[in-house]
Parts: structure tokens; sequence; C-alpha cells
């Protein structure tokens, strides 16, 4: 009895959390602070739904998913780093912080390392 | 500027091991549960092309040394055997056979002879997939 009430509180908080996901991917003013929603959230929220339907399976079903713990691993470990190749893609090819943001040491760090290439080469 | 690819070459080191167990799980599983040979090819190609992806073209053509175009056609070449296996046994074309048998470590185990078809439509599909992906990227 426990146990449903148990499983059906992740699902649907898994729910909730892509539902909040999905309006940071609406309100949110430029391309980071968007990936930052979309990833973490949306992340957290499928991990929470595989492992209620894991739970599921587990205790109604008697069998013990390998497939869905496999998936959620998965997800864990790939899910952060396409956040992270979209956000470096994005800022690589030019996409402009938000007009509020009060500092970007990355470009600082690249105006450094250019700087550093030129001398070497000149 | 140089690029520094640390957390996708580690990721990927993790996630194509993951995706290969995966292709493999799925590949055995065909006879009696969702899988077979075509998805499994298809994701043991992913795995592949991921690593073609994380680490360069050349690189990988250095340690996974298979002309993939010679796979290709052996995978065929192997399904077509299954095939002419029945002829030769007096059967009609593509009949197949099973059997139980007592195996040292897994036990009582179904073999199926459609387990040697869906190998070759596995190598033709990883042959096939790798292979677009290697001549559609590449520069002339």
């Amino acid at each position: 009895m426990i146990g449903e009430w148990l499983i059906g509180i992740l699902i649907l908080l898994g729910a909730i959390v892509c539902v909040i996901s999905v309006f940071g991917l609406i309100r949110l003013p430029d391309v980071y602070l968007r990936s930052h929603a979309a990833t973490k959230s949306a992340t957290m929220g499928v991990l929470l739904i595989l492992f209620g339907g894991f739970l599921y399976f587990w205790a109604f079903e008697n069998h013990i998913s390998i497939k869905l713990l496999l998936g959620i691993v998965f997800v864990f470990i790939t899910s952060p780093v396409a956040g992270h190749l979209n956000g470096r893609a994005a800022y690589r090819s030019g996409v402009s912080l938000w007009k509020g943001s009060v500092q970007d040491d990355l470009k600082t760090e690249r105006k450094r390392m250019e700087q550093k290439d030129s001398g070497k080469s000149g | 500027m140089k690029t520094n690819d640390v957390i996708l070459k580690s990721v990927t080191r993790v996630a194509a091991v993951i995706i290969s167990t995966f292709s493999i799980y799925l590949f055995m599983n065909g006879h009696h549960n969702p899988g077979g040979g075509f998805i499994g090819g298809l994701s043991t190609a992913s795995a592949i092309v991921l690593l073609f992806l994380s680490f360069g073209i050349e690189k990988v053509r250095e340690n996974i040394r298979v002309d993939f175009k010679k796979l290709a056609a052996v995978g065929v070449l192997i399904a077509l055997g299954t095939g002419m296996a029945g002829v030769v046994f007096g059967q009609p074309f593509l009949t197949q056979a099973f059997g139980y048998y007592d195996l040292p470590i897994f036990g009582n185990t179904e073999l199926a002879s459609a387990l040697i078809f869906d190998t070759g439509v596995a190598l033709a599909v990883i042959g096939t997939a790798v292979n677009i992906i290697l001549s559609i990227s590449e520069d002339r």
C-alpha cells in the first residue's frame, strides 16, 4: 500500500520536474540559461520516472529490470555531457550572453590563449 | 585554438562499453524478446559512430582494423549460407532448426540456427551503417 503511494509520488514528482524544466526553456532569456534549465531538471525528471517504473516492476510484477537500471545510469552519465557540449558549441559559434550577465571568464581566458599563440608564432 | 575534449572522451569511454553490452544483449535476446539482428547491429554501429565522433576517424580506424565493406559482404554470405544449409539437408531454402543442449556453463540452452542468420544480418547492418557514415564524412 505504501509502495503504491511511493511509486505514484516518484512518477508524479518526475513529471512535475519535467514540466518545470519546460517552463525554464520557455521563460529564460539566453541559450546558456536555457541549457541550464533543460539539462539539470530534465535529467532529474527522467531519472525519477525511470526509478518509479523500476520500483513498480519490482514490487508488482516481481521483476528486477536491469534495463531500467542501465537506462538510469546511462541518462545520468550522458545527459549533462550533452548539455555541456551544446553550451560549448553555442559559445564557440558566437552566441552572446544575456545582457544582464556580469562575468565572462572564458572570454578573457580565450583572449589570453590567443595572445600566447600569436606570441609563439610571431 | 586547440579544443579540449576531455569530458566528451572520458564519457565516451564509459558510454561505448554500455552501448556495446546492451547491443549484444539485444542481439542475443532476439528469439524470445524484442531485439534481434537488425537493432543489435544498429546499436553496435551507433557505438562505433560515437567513437568516431569523439576520438576522430583515423585513431579509431587504427584500433578497429576492420574493413566495413568486407564486413557487410561477410554478413550477407553468412545469412545466405544458413539458407543454403537447409537445402543441403533436403529441406526448403531458409529452413531453420533448433534444439536443446546441455552446455557446460549455461545449463540447458536452446540453440537455434536462426541465431547464425541473425549474426549475418547484424554484420551486414554494422558494415552498411558504418560504411555510409564513413563515406559521407570524408573530405575530398
